[in-house]
């Protein structure tokens, strides 16, 4: 049976692997949707960040292929100097030029989602120094999605999630520990008819 | 702040309203795309239409926002009656970032394992399949100078983009970019000094013609041309991503026939024969630096 949503999009950038780390082990192993994520890494990073991630998450964790299907549980992380997009079934990749001298760039990703998903996907802005996501963000919200940004108070770098907050008027704004918590109960969702 | 904005949404009927308002609209603009791919394929020839749809949009809308219209409508009129706007449009849909030793580690790996297997070939064909303005091309003439074999080459370099090609025979690319090609060039296994390559000129660093001259930059559209010659080795890094699935099986099938025995395929680093019809084909070189052999 097909629910609300069909797809979790993530994005942060500075304090981020802490923050996913503790947001992804909250995650039951059989969260339903397929999670993909941006976090802004350099060009010449290597794979341990999906092994950390991967180490703290019951859910299985890949750095992204091109046109791997997305499946759950699974989580997709871009790939360093590749920016992550996501089709209706599957993920995609591009070597396009940095947006705001990122690549992967939250905002590609998430304007994607708005694109191939609709109001099936669910936005999801954590800690972090720049501007990246909000536009992002608000792709998904003209399209019906839901949108949740990380309370900037218990945010490691608060810039990114403010200027989202400033800019948009999220679903909801949470802690940490309580965003794992709704991605499982809106997961839940049944579709609306 | 947090949890301020509570909306009961299952339960309200404003946002059942709400959702199928973005549907119809996300629908209309899944249409306005097709029209336009249609438009510029019956008009101009070029086929877009198998083209991965994110990234493509993507450009789209990037395209729109510097071609000042607002909808994907406005831009099939403009496309359909003046013809400069449509080789604009054109430019900005094919993808045209590269660079010289992307990867590096790709490079140290193709002369580790793929030099000593050419060296067995008295002569060796290349394809260099969506070359972009040659950054790569170069970069592989210089690895091919060092490793000796650069005289028995001949290199295909093509394109769908006649425009990047002329680019890519001047061989002159951004001053600016050389450290950063510098350090690649070393990552990569380069023996001399990448600057014993290029002169500096202005902003440009214009690069020896003689790399150039076992190379024929040529005109080629993967989703639409046939198959052209027979390789030893073809290089196709980061183009089938642009493509479809269908697109890419399609491309795939191409080389596939272009190859000779054992001929050498390299794809980029995401890319993979993997969910292909073609996995059992090939045998994998390396599989961390998506180097794979035709089995016969």
């Amino acid at each position: 049976m097909r629910g609300r949503y069909d797809l979790v999009v993530m994005g942060t950038s500075t304090g981020g692997l802490h923050a996913l780390t503790r947001l992804l082990s909250g995650l039951p192993a059989g969260f339903p949707l397929p999670i993909a994520i941006v976090q802004h890494r350099s060009r010449d990073s290597d794979e341990r960040l999906s092994a950390l991630l991967s180490g703290a998450s019951l859910i299985p964790v890949f750095e992204a292929e091109d046109k791997e299907p997305l499946r759950s549980p699974g989580v997709y992380l871009g790939p360093p100097d590749y920016h992550l997009l996501v089709e209706p079934e599957s993920v995609a990749l591009s070597t396009e030029e940095p947006v705001a001298y990122s690549r992967p760039s939250i905002d590609v990703l998430f304007e994607s989602a708005a694109y191939s998903h609709g109001s099936s996907v669910i936005g999801v802005l954590l800690t972090g120094a720049n501007q990246d996501g909000t536009r992002g963000l608000q792709s998904i919200k003209e399209r019906g999605g839901y949108v949740i940004v990380q309370n900037p108070d218990s945010a490691e770098s608060a810039f990114m999630p403010k200027n989202a907050v400033k800019n948009l008027l999220p679903d909801r704004v949470l802690n940490l520990e309580q965003i794992a918590d709704e991605l499982v109960s809106r997961a839940n969702d049944a579709r609306l008819t | 702040m947090v949890g301020s904005i509570q909306q009961d949404e299952s339960q309200d009927p404003s946002e059942a309203r709400l959702l199928r308002f973005t549907t119809a609209t996300s629908e209309l603009e899944r249409l306005e795309m097709e029209l336009l791919l249609l438009a510029i394929y019956r008009h101009h020839g070029f086929d877009f239409r198998a083209y991965a749809p994110a990234s493509l949009h993507r450009r789209i809308k990037k395209h729109m926002a510097s071609a000042r219209v607002s909808t994907i409508s406005g831009l099939i009129e403009l496309i359909l009656h003046e013809p400069s706007a449509l080789q604009r449009l054109l430019h900005d849909l094919s993808v045209n970032v590269t660079a010289m030793f992307r990867d590096p580690s790709f490079f140290a790996e193709f002369r580790s394992s793929v030099v000593p297997l050419l060296r067995t070939y008295p002569t060796v064909r290349i394809w260099h399949a969506g070359c972009s303005t040659g950054e790569e091309v170069y970069a592989m003439s210089i690895l091919l100078e060092e490793e000796g074999l650069y005289d028995r080459c001949r290199i295909y370099a093509t394109d769908m983009d006649s425009t990047v090609l002329d680019h890519a025979r001047q061989g002159i690319f951004p001053l600016s970019r050389m450290k950063e090609y510098t350090s690649n060039y070393f990552l990569g296994g380069g023996k001399r000094s990448l600057s014993d390559y290029f002169t500096a000129k202005y902003d440009g660093a214009l690069f020896a013609p003689r790399l150039a001259k076992n190379v024929l930059f040529t005109q080629h559209n993967l989703a639409m041309d046939r198959s052209f010659s027979e390789f030893n080795v073809i290089v196709c890094r980061n183009v089938l991503i642009y493509f479809d699935r269908v697109l890419k099986d399609h491309s795939l099938g191409l080389f596939s026939e272009s190859l000779g025995t054992l001929g050498v395929l390299c794809l980029g680093r995401k890319e993979s024969l993997r969910f292909t019809a073609f996995e059992h084909e090939f045998t994998t070189l390396s599989a961390r630096e998506r180097i794979y052999r035709r089995n016969k």
